[in-house]
């Protein structure tokens, strides 16, 4: 069989990326503390490790508050942003737009020091709640950019009839648009809560003392005894980023089919 | 009908989007219990037209009236018009029943006395027994009568039709126009219809008003406007007409004499002159209202000779291309074929039957 340079550079590439993450279920059975092989049995004692850990808890506690707050913030954000730039025409859309995308190419490590300084110069004390709005801030683009397709999709005349049949422009709004696009907006809400679970930098630096699932996992990579419970953690994230990714990209497909639409890009 | 009173009012509207001219001055009447139609080639404005009735698009100046009311401050839905849109806009998440009863979301009868109306509205529009069905499923057929269903149900005292019929296959888009006629018949509701195929407009309508470039070009019944367009442009969108050179020679009380390419000199009556100018003068006439005469037939109108140059054969009708007397150009005539009627050659010479009365001078 002839394999073609590319393929055989695309194979190289996804054994590259995905190599490291096949090893994380793999050491966190590993009954060893050390990374490497031959490996040496199976355990379940890092895992029984991980739930007994109580920082790991609280992290995993403030992981989630953040991860759905931040999320349920970008989403209204974004319907509101996805429902302007798709129905209205306003003097300056261009531009705030383009203002309100931009956190989707600026480096974060520039997002989470200036934040942090605008904050410490507000006098504001650095809590989860800063997280939340910074996660919102990043995570705002993602949103956007999904349900502006949701919306976008929608007939314009569904609205006009709901308008024609009497309904005032906020039960038409409650009536039509938000059941049609709830697969879009349940799909930005996942979204925006794997944006947030898994986002180190902005976390860091504006978390104060209270961990978050990366900054915890962080800290504790000095420490070669804890390892291989961050590989058990590690292995639950992985698990969970693909459902929820799975679920989301569920409910964008049964709202293309609900709308009668064709399928045109998404996740998976 | 003509002593109904008005319905809707158009008062002198214009319409621009930005730097464009959509309307330019609309002014017509549309009576109480009417069908009638705007029938126009796409893009004249004829949507615009009916989404200023609904409310829908604001218009730069002039006055619509709904039942004598103006309607410059009333939002679509305090009006009492409903819609029947192009694309059905038919709610994907809803059921039938759920999508007809839509608008009866703010009335205070019961539940049951609702479902009630809804069953009878769908026994109506053909659609018993539906109520259970998911809309998107839905044919285009089927769209259409929940669309229109889910209209009627409130008792508009307007319905508006945006091209309802042109997503349909042929044979149920003639099925839904008589359905559609019946309909409008039993509930008394003016109706209002947009289209662009002139066969439909004609087969509906009780009167057509035909628009080019945002304006009215003709308002009549489909007979006046058939028998009489009032420009060759008029008649050219509607049905088929011939158009020979003219000349006018002289003006009399009693008529107009004119020479006719392949006709010769025939007098004609002012009321066979259309009133519209396009420049070019020329005479009109249906291609039904010429007959080719069989050996020996005669014929109580006028005749003239002809050669056949072209024959097509529908069926039930054959269109010929003739030429007359050596004209200019050659004229379509149109024949039934009736039974033991032979259909003439290419190249035979013919006589050709013909009336002074079917001709109408545009100048
Ligand atoms: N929202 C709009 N913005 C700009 N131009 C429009 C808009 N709606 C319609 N037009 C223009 O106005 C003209 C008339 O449109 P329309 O009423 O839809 O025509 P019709 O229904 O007769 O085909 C068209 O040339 C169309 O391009
Ligand atoms: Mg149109």
């Amino acid at each position: 069989m002839k394999v073609s340079g590319l393929k055989c550079y695309a194979y190289l590439y996804l054994l590259f990326l995905y190599a490291p993450i096949l090893l994380l279920p793999i050491f966190a059975f590993n009954d060893g503390t050390v990374i490497a092989f031959p490996l040496k049995g199976v355990t379940f004692e890092w895992f029984g490790q991980m739930w007994e850990n109580e920082t790991l808890r609280r992290a995993l506690t403030n992981s989630l508050i953040i991860g759905t707050s931040s999320a349920v913030l970008a989403t209204i954000l974004g319907l509101f942003a996805a429902r302007a730039t798709t129905r209205y025409r306003f003097p300056g859309k261009g531009p705030i737009t383009a203002l309100i995308m931009l956190p989707l190419v600026l480096p974060e490590i520039m997002v989470g020091s200036s934040l942090l300084i605008v904050l410490l110069g507000l006098g504001v004390d650095l809590s989860i709640v800063t997280v939340i709005l910074g996660h919102a801030l990043i995570a705002t683009p993602f949103c956007i950019a999904l349900l502006s397709t949701a919306l976008g999709s929608l007939d314009r005349s569904l609205e006009e009839a709901a308008l024609d049949l009497g309904e005032t422009k906020w039960s038409t709004f409650w009536l039509v648009i938000l059941p049609l696009v709830m697969p879009g907006i349940i799909s930005s809400l996942l979204i925006g809560f794997v944006i947030s679970m898994d986002e180190f930098i902005i976390a860091f630096f504006l978390a104060g003392n209270e961990p978050t699932l990366p900054t915890y996992i962080f800290s504790q990579l000095r420490f070669p005894k804890a390892i291989p419970m961050i590989m058990a953690l590690g292995t639950c994230l992985v698990v969970l980023s693909v459902v929820l990714l799975t679920i989301a990209e569920y409910f964008r497909r049964s709202g293309l089919a609900r709308a009668g639409l064709k399928d045109t890009g998404g996740f998976l | 009908m003509s002593d109904r009173k008005p319905m809707i009012e158009f008062n002198d509207i214009q319409k621009f989007y930005g730097e464009y001219h959509a309307l330019r001055g609309i002014t017509a009447t549309i009576r109480e219990g009417e069908f009638f139609s705007l029938l126009g080639p796409s893009g004249c404005g004829k949507t615009t037209l009916l989404r200023t009735i609904a409310g829908f698009e604001d218009i730069s100046s002039g006055a619509v009236l709904i039942d004598g009311h103006d309607m410059a401050q009333v939002p679509p839905n305090k009006r009492s018009t409903n819609m029947v849109f192009q694309s059905y806009a038919i709610f994907p998440h809803l059921t039938v029943a759920q999508n007809v009863t839509f608008g009866l979301r703010r009335d205070p009868r019961t539940k049951a006395e609702k479902a009630g109306l809804v069953e009878d509205m769908l026994g109506k529009v053909g659609l018993a027994g539906y109520g259970k069905r998911a809309a998107h499923a839905l044919s285009g057929g089927q769209r259409q009568r929940v669309a229109l269903a889910r209209a009627l149900i409130l008792k508009p005292k307007v319905l508006l039709l945006d091209e309802p019929m042109s997503a349909l296959d042929r044979k149920i888009r003639e099925q839904m126009q008589v359905e559609l006629i019946k309909l409008q018949r039993d509930l008394g509701i003016t109706f209002v219809l947009v289209t662009h195929d002139q066969e439909e407009a004609l087969v509906m309508s009780d009167r057509i008003a035909v628009m080019f470039e945002g304006e009215i070009a003709q308002l009549d019944d489909p007979e006046t406007l058939y028998r009489k367009p009032a420009s060759r442009r008029v008649a050219e969108f509607i049905g088929a007409m011939n158009f020979l050179d003219a000349e006018v020679i002289g003006q009399a009380d009693d008529g107009i004499t004119v020479v006719v390419d392949g006709l010769g000199q025939v007098v004609l009556s002012h009321s066979q002159v259309s009133t519209a100018h396009d420049g070019t003068v020329a005479v009109g006439f249906r291609p039904e209202t010429m007959t080719i005469l069989q050996d020996g037939q005669t014929s109580d109108g006028l005749e003239t000779l002809g050669v056949i140059e072209e024959v097509v054969y529908y069926g039930d009708m054959t269109y010929y291309d003739v030429r007359l007397n050596n004209g200019k150009r050659s004229v379509r005539i149109s024949m039934r074929n009736l039974f033991g009627r032979t259909i003439p050659d290419i190249g035979a010479n013919v006589r050709v039957a013909w009336s002074p009365g079917a001709l109408i001078l545009f100048q």
